[in-house]
């Protein structure tokens, strides 16, 4: 438990020295759903309608901004193989990782979306619903993004092959994250977008550490 | 009554050991049938040509890659069986330092104390950054360290990190003649100890028990 908390600590620390980073994918994020209500005008039915996919598909892409610095900059400089061989369980400090990139690169999407939300007229139930299905949705987007950065570990020209890996994986949490914005503005049930969306966390959680981690330990040898 | 309770330390307790080690990167067969033993107390000294599988061997050694066929034991005990529990007992050092750069000294002191479940004070932690020539620059980031100062961290580390088996890959690059000499009294003070070095090197080495594998 000390380790995963010793591991949340260095990444965090080691982006705050380093706060360029971070601030891209934010910005990323901020930039391209601004651009949507500023190229498509005043229309507020329309913007409406497409804010939950637009939101959502920048979410996925800002995601994938940070993904590839999870494992790569370790492995660059040999400390990855220094936590292979530090007495803990490997899971254990994937698992730390894995919540240091969501704290970065998840939990400021769910902070700054109720914003960018009124960008789109949305109204007040909405973006509930939007922010809850991103504290739902990112979660899942960070671990099974840590499946496609462990397994392009040491591949040439990396990041695009683990875009093309990871973006249909993120599919159904992008269907499921804006479908219950949609439904929710429509006045549809959205409890079961909720239960798939917590089904998909429980099943990521589940498998995807030891996936990573058996990947990491691949790449390392 | 008898008295059931064994010698604490027989002297095969922490030794390191390998039988029938082979070695295969990519399609080129490296070394067969290898085996080695070393002692506590004793040093081992791998020495042989580039390309020759000093590097590929200390790796099976750690446990990092798996060899092709044989066995690697550690105090009787097969490393890959219980791997954290080896892990605990081993520091490897590498062609890569492992140094976080926006990290200080420091903190890359206590990081790796910290992930390697061992106790470490500040203050112990400074002694020994101090005691290698790091004082006053213990709060700098390790990318503004040169290459020897880096080395100098690590050396911090293998002070400070109490396990009984070093697995050192080329210890001596780029450390300056003072640095060279303190190494040695550290790998000295560690066999002193009952602890197992292994180590390549171009250099010559001189140290007490010292065995020597030329591949």
């Amino acid at each position: 438990m000390n380790a995963l908390l010793t591991i949340i600590h260095r990444d965090l620390l080691l982006v705050m020295r380093r706060k360029s980073e971070v601030l891209t994918a934010l910005f990323f994020f901020v930039v391209v759903t601004s651009l949507f209500p500023l190229g498509i005008g005043a229309d507020a039915a329309l913007l409406r309608k497409i804010a939950p996919g637009v939101i959502w598909v920048a979410a996925l892409l800002s995601t994938l901004l940070g993904l590839q610095r999870m494992f790569a900059s370790d492995y660059a400089d040999g400390s990855l193989e220094q936590l292979v061989l530090a007495p803990q369980s490997m899971v254990l400090l994937v698992m730390g990782k894995i919540i240091a990139h969501w704290i970065v690169c998840g939990l400021p999407l769910v902070m700054i979306a109720p914003l960018i939300g009124i960008q789109f007229d949305l109204d007040a139930s909405s973006l509930y619903v939007l922010m809850g299905t991103l504290l739902l949705g990112t979660p899942v987007l960070s671990l099974l993004g840590s499946v496609g950065a462990a397994l392009t570990l040491g591949v040439r020209g990396s990041s695009v092959l683990m875009s093309l890996l990871i973006l249909p994986l993120y599919i159904p949490v992008l269907i499921f994250g804006a479908g219950a914005v949609y439904a929710n503005s429509v006045g549809l049930e959205i409890s079961g977008h909720f239960s798939l969306l917590g089904a998909l966390l429980i099943l990521a959680l589940a498998f995807v550490p030891w996936v990573s981690s058996a990947a990491v330990k691949i790449a390392i040898e | 009554m008898t008295n059931h309770i064994s010698p604490t330390s027989s002297r095969s307790d922490y030794a390191l050991e390998a039988c029938g080690l082979t070695c295969v990167r990519g399609e080129k067969q490296l070394f067969s049938n290898l085996n080695l033993k070393v002692t506590p107390g004793s040093c081992l000294h791998v020495r042989g040509e580039n390309g020759v599988g000093k590097t590929s061997l200390l790796r099976l050694l750690t446990g990092l890659a798996k060899p092709e066929s044989g066995e690697i034991f550690w105090g009787n005990e097969s490393i890959f069986k219980d791997s954290i529990g080896y892990h605990r007992h081993l520091l490897f050092l590498g062609h890569k330092d492992g140094l976080k750069e926006d990290l200080t000294a420091l903190e890359n002191l206590q990081m790796y104390a910290s992930l390697d479940a061992v106790s470490l004070t500040q203050e112990n932690a400074l002694a020994a950054l101090w005691r290698f020539g790091l004082r006053g620059r213990e709060h700098l980031t390790v990318n503004c360290l040169s290459a020897g100062q880096r080395r100098r961290v690590l050396m911090a580390r293998m002070l400070t990190r109490q396990a009984k088996l070093w697995i050192l890959d080329e210890p001596f690059n780029a450390l300056d003649i003072k640095a060279v000499h303190e190494l040695k009294n550290l790998i000295a003070e560690q066999l002193l100890k009952g602890g197992v070095v292994v180590m390549t090197s171009h250099q010559e080495v001189n140290l007490p028990n010292m065995q020597v594998l030329d591949l």
